[in-house]
């Protein structure tokens, strides 16, 4: 049974700004159902008294002290860059926002 | 600029048809001295792209740690505002797609806030004295800031008709703390202040805390104002979401607007939309901005890389005591120990000199004098400069040196201002500027009787008029002594010498 829907999978893909086929949506829509699928199994497991697990280690309070450290050298920032001008990011024009 | 399209209705008449109710998101970019979840430097400004590593700009395998002291900064921010402290709770993903954030999502708290149920106490001024009202704090929660992108081709510098943006994340991952209110409600014609004194208020006790420079100049303090409008007894009207408020006197005019905005659009039979607006400085409107009709969807989700903090009572209450004194108590405190009455407290307050003053008092000047000067002439040459009052390069030393001087009569009122002209004007300190400019008071009086004697010997009818008994004139005779001085010299004094020598009772 198909949890995830056609339309779930293109809205999915219009958040993350993907262009997909007719193909690929069908492609990942079973793809996708079938780990929903699968990861669910866990329910049939898992009581009600059993929370909902964020983190596998029972582990809180990993603080680091507020001490400022060199970050990268600008060259090796600007050599991951796919774009750059000025010192900064490049980024094509944003559209339909604000 | 040609005349607005957007229609309001007068505020009295909004008011008499409509409640409004108000909600405040206040974001505060916290002092720290490095970044959220990494060690970049947190400073403001700095070239750009020099504060950034792996984690702030979404590389790879980079790997999140929360910065100890702004948990710290952020729970004492919450007690301060009344709230509870979790005892647990989680930092969240909120994915969205913008090129601020690198990694396409901005870590921030959801369900589960740092800080809950709080409330701070504001009191505006109103024609009946001043009246208290309580603004209930629905959250404090953590998350990091975004870049800043500057949009570039096109004419504007906007985005709309941009060619492409540039991004400096220097900014992205620097701790910011966002506030969120409940819904006031109750405020009617008020609204506009109690918006405006919330902010003011919240933004002191941030500073009394030292979490943060609170500069809403520099973007440390931004506001967003939520306003919408119901007929009584009625249930709410929907929201508009007010951007870009970047003084405390904007947060009053933004809502103030929206009143009549709406009011307008309302009572000629249409429906207000829900949307961002934002807030032109210039002509204190609001214009339509992004379309809130479609929930936005950021599928919120724990942040697996980060484990829950569980601050300890032990940890909370030792934070507790390193509260400071709330802000209004210290205004009570401080007015009293000056014994001013509430209109000069409020002078105080409003030019945003207590600090200054306070400081200048503990440096031996006088509080009548402190108070003077600083509400006086170094208010209006902030104005004249569009600086605020602490950007001034006036010091409390300065003044006390300044006054010390005034007092055993080497400088007038008038030359200590330009003393200060001088100190602003980066001449160097108090003496330096005197020495460099030469203001010492002509007190001598056998100078002050020769100018005196050569002015009234080039205006004989003055003379003549002043020994005819008509005192007044004595003016045009001070006068000229004064600018045969360079103004040098203490008016009071040589018209007390001149009607001595011309045997005339003043």
């Amino acid at each position: 049974m198909a949890h995830i829907t056609r339309e779930q999978v293109q809205h999915l893909a219009h958040l993350a700004r993907l262009e997909l086929t007719d193909e690929e949506t069908a492609h990942y829509t079973d793809q996708l159902s079938a780990i929903v699928e699968a990861v669910e199994r866990v329910s049939e497991v898992a009581a009600d008294d059993i929370p909902p697990t964020s983190h596998p280690v029972p582990m809180t309070n990993v603080f680091r002290e507020d001490v400022a450290r060199p970050g990268l050298d600008r060259a090796d920032v600007q050599a991951g860059a796919p774009s750059w001008e000025d010192d900064r990011f490049r980024v094509p024009r944003i559209l339909d926002e604000d | 600029m040609s005349a607005s399209a957007i229609e309001r209705m007068k505020f009295e008449d909004a008011l008499a048809a409509f409640e409004p109710v108000l909600g405040l998101e206040t974001h505060v970019e916290l002092g720290t001295a490095s970044k959220m979840f990494c060690s970049c430097s947190a400073e403001f400004g700095g070239d750009p792209n020099t504060h950034v590593c792996p984690v702030c700009l979404g590389l790879p395998g980079s790997m999140p740690v929360v910065n100890a002291s702004a948990i710290e900064s952020t729970i004492r921010m919450g007690l301060s505002l009344n709230c509870s402290i979790a005892s647990w709770c989680r930092f969240a993903r909120k994915n969205y797609f913008y090129p601020d954030m690198p990694k396409d999502y901005q870590v921030s708290q959801y369900d589960e806030p740092l800080c809950v149920e709080g409330y701070l106490d504001v009191v505006v001024a109103t024609d009946d004295g001043p009246r208290e009202f309580r603004v209930e704090i629905e959250r404090v929660h953590m998350e990091e800031d975004t870049g800043k992108l500057t949009h570039a081709g096109g004419d504007t510098g906007r985005i709309h008709g941009a060619d492409y943006s540039l991004v400096d994340y220097n900014r992205a991952g620097i701790p910011l703390i966002e506030i969120v209110t409940k819904p006031i409600v109750g405020a009617g014609e008020l609204a506009p202040l109690v918006a405006r004194a919330y902010v003011t208020e919240l933004r002191d006790l941030m500073r009394a805390l030292g979490v943060s420079d609170v500069r809403m100049d520099q973007g440390s303090l931004r506001c967003d104002v939520n306003v919408s409008l119901a007929p009584p007894g009625e249930p709410w009207g929907t929201r508009s979401e007010t951007k870009n408020v970047n003084s405390l006197r904007s947060v009053e005019r933004a809502v103030r607007f929206e009143i009549e905005r709406q009011a307008a659009v309302l009572s000629s039979g249409g429906r207000v939309v829900q949307e961002t607006r934002h807030f032109h400085e210039d002509t204190g409107e609001t214009t339509s901005g992004r379309s809130k009709e479609h929930a936005e969807d950021y599928r919120y989700f724990p942040e697996p890389d980060l484990v829950p903090v569980a601050p300890t009572a032990d940890w909370v209450e030792e934070l507790r005591g390193t509260l400071p004194e709330v802000p209004s108590v210290r205004r009570a405190r401080l007015q009293a120990q000056w014994n001013i009455s509430d209109l000069d407290m409020q002078t105080l307050v409003n030019a945003e000199a207590l600090d200054l003053v306070e400081s200048t008092i503990d440096h031996g000047v006088d509080q009548a004098a402190a108070r003077k000067w600083w509400t006086g002439e170094f208010t209006r040459i902030a104005n004249e400069q569009g600086i605020p009052l602490t950007d001034l390069p006036v010091t409390a030393a300065h003044i006390a040196r300044v006054e010390e001087l005034i007092a055993d009569g080497s400088l007038t009122d008038k030359l200590a201002r330009q003393v200060f002209e001088g100190v602003i004007a980066g001449e160097g300190d108090v003496d330096a500027v005197v020495q460099a400019r030469g203001l010492v008071v002509v007190g001598d009086d056998s100078t002050l009787l020769a100018a005196i004697e050569q002015a009234l010997a080039d205006q004989p009818d003055v003379a003549e008029k002043i020994q005819g008994g008509k005192v007044q004139a004595a003016g045009a005779i001070v006068g000229a002594v004064m600018k045969a001085t360079k103004g040098q010299a203490d008016a009071a004094k040589v018209r007390t010498l001149l009607l001595e020598h011309l045997g005339v009772d003043g």
